[in-house]
C-alpha cells in the first residue's frame, strides 16, 4: 500500500473524546513511514497528559489490522508542539456543529478573560466563562447569557 | 561521575518534580472545593505527568541500569527521587495547594523558557511542549492567588499562613544540585542565579495585588539538605508508599 491508501483508510479514525472530529482534523498524524512491509504512524500528542493518547494509538493500529494492514508501529514526536493552530478550517466548522466553539485566537499578552467566545448554538457574545477547564483539558467551560446554554470552547492552545 | 550519568541525574531531577506534584495534586481527584476546581487541578496534575513521562523516557534512554519509565516512576525509594522538598509538601488545605501551585508555576515557567534555548535538544523539545501548558497552570495559580489573597479576611489568612510555611522552601529551587554546574557550563542547565531575582520580582508583584505580604524569614530552610541530593522531608515517603503501592506488590503488573 501507498501513503496516501494508508491515510485515507487513517481518515475514518476519530477523536475518543470529540467524535467529529478525526486525528487528521485535529493535526495529530504527523506522517506515515512505509517500510518493507512495516507501517509507521507518527502521532503528535495534543496535550502531554492527554488520556485519549494512548487510545488514539489503539484505535488507528485497529483500523490498519482491520484494512488488512498487519504490521504497524506508533511513533510520537512532540515537536515542533501541538497547537490549536494544526485544526482545519473544516475541523472548526465540524466543532461548531457539534455544539463546541472552536478556539478562539488569543495573543500572547491576552488572558481568557480578554477574548469573546460566540455561542455555538445561537451565535451571541453575550457569554461568559464558567471555568477555564471543561470536561477535558482541551476545552474550558462558557455559558450563554442569551441562550442560556452552557457550552464547551475548545480552547486556543499556543 | 560520566557526562551521561549526569544529564541522567538532572532530567530526573526535572521528572520527578512534575510526577511527584502531579501526585499530590491528583490527591484532590473528588475531592476539590467545587466541582470546576476539582476538575482544573486534575487536569492540571494529568499535564504534570504527562510532562515527567516526556522526561523520564528520556532519562531511561541514559540510565546506566536501563529502566524505563515505570521503573524510574514506581521502584525507586525515597532518597533515590531527586524533587525539590516544595512539591513533596501535604495539601492541607485549597490555599496551600494553590501557594504551593503559584510558586512552583512561577519557577517551572523559567525553567522551561530557560531550557528552550538550551543546548540540548531533546530537553529543548520537551520544554517547549511543556511551556504552552506551564503558562495556563500559572494564568490558574496566579488568578486564584489574587482572589484568594484579595478575598475575605479569613482567605487571606489562610493564604498568608500557606505562604509563610512555603516561603523557607523555595530557597531551593535556586541551589543548583551537586552536578548541576557542570550541565550550566556546557549550556544545558539554565543559571538558576540568573532566574532568582526574575522570579523573586514576578512573586513579590502578585503578592503585593493579592494583598499579602512577601514573609518576613529566610527562603532557606537551616540544618536540612536538598531533595535535589535525595534529602525529603517525610511526607515524600508516605506519597511514595501510595503512589507505588500496586507495582510494589504485584510487581510487572499492567492495566
Ligand atoms: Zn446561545
Amino acid at each position: 500500500m501507498t501513503r496516501e491508501q494508508i491515510r485515507a483508510i487513517l481518515a475514518d479514525v476519530t477523536d475518543p473524546e470529540i467524535p467529529v472530529l478525526t486525528l487528521e482534523d485535529l493535526g495529530v498524524i504527523r506522517d506515515v513511514i512505509i517500510r518493507d512491509d512495516t507501517v509507521e504512524v507518527v502521532i503528535t500528542p495534543t496535550y502531554s497528559g492527554c488520556p485519549a493518547t494512548d487510545l488514539m494509538s489503539r484505535d488507528i493500529v485497529r483500523t490498519l489490522r482491520g484494512a488488512g494492514v498487519e504490521n504497524v508501529i506508533i511513533t510520537r514526536r512532540i515537536d515542533p508542539p501541538w497547537t490549536t493552530d494544526l485544526l482545519s478550517d473544516e475541523a472548526k466548522q465540524k466543532l461548531k456543529d457539534y455544539g463546541i466553539a472552536p478556539p478562539v485566537w488569543m495573543r500572547e499578552d491576552q488572558s481568557v478573560a480578554d477574548i469573546t467566545v460566540p455561542c455555538p448554538r445561537c451565535g451571541s457574545t453575550r457569554t461568559e466563562l464558567i471555568s477555564e477547564f471543561g470536561s477535558t483539558a482541551c476545552k474550558a467551560l462558557y455559558r450563554c447569557q442569551d441562550c442560556l446554554e452552557p457550552f464547551d470552547h475548545f480552547k486556543c492552545h499556543r | 561521575m560520566k557526562d551521561q550519568a549526569i544529564l541522567f541525574d538532572y532530567i530526573l531531577h526535572l521528572a520527578d518534580n512534575q510526577l511527584i506534584l502531579g501526585q499530590r495534586l491528583s490527591e484532590l481527584c473528588g475531592h476539590g472545593p467545587e466541582l470546576e476546581q476539582d476538575i482544573a487541578i486534575t487536569n492540571i496534575a494529568l499535564d504534570l505527568i504527562g510532562q515527567a513521562q516526556l522526561l523520564y523516557d528520556y532519562a531511561g534512554q541514559l540510565d546506566e541500569l536501563g529502566r524505563d519509565q515505570d521503573q524510574l516512576a514506581f521502584l525507586r525509594d525515597a532518597h533515590e527521587f531527586r524533587n525539590v522538598q516544595l512539591v513533596e509538601q501535604p495539601n492541607r488545605d485549597f490555599a496551600h495547594v494553590i501557594v504551593r501551585q503559584y510558586l512552583f508555576d512561577e519557577y517551572m515557567f523559567r525553567i522551561y523558557q530557560a531550557l528552550t534555548d538550551g543546548l540540548d535538544e531533546r530537553l529543548a523539545q520537551i520544554a517547549r511542549k511543556a511551556i504552552i501548558e506551564v503558562k495556563y497552570h500559572l494564568r490558574f495559580s496566579r488568578n486564584w492567588m489574587l482572589r484568594l489573597g484579595d478575598g475575605t479576611d479569613i482567605s487571606n489568612q489562610k493564604m498568608q499562613a500557606a505562604l509563610d510555611r512555603f516561603w523557607p522552601f523555595t530557597g531551593e529551587l535556586f541551589q543548583p544540585g551537586i552536578t548541576e554546574d557542570i550541565l550550566t557550563k556546557a549550556g544545558v542547565a539554565p543559571e538558576l542565579k540568573d532566574l532568582e531575582p526574575q522570579w523573586l520580582e514576578a512573586v513579590t508583584a502578585t503578592l503585593k495585588e493579592a494583598n499579602l505580604h512577601v514573609p518576613d524569614r529566610p527562603r532557606q530552610r537551616s540544618g536540612t539538605g536538598s531533595g535535589k541530593a535525595g534529602i525529603h522531608t517525610e511526607h515524600l515517603g508516605h506519597l511514595l508508599t501510595e503512589m507505588q503501592f500496586l507495582q510494589r506488590a504485584y510487581p510487572g503488573l499492567k492495566w
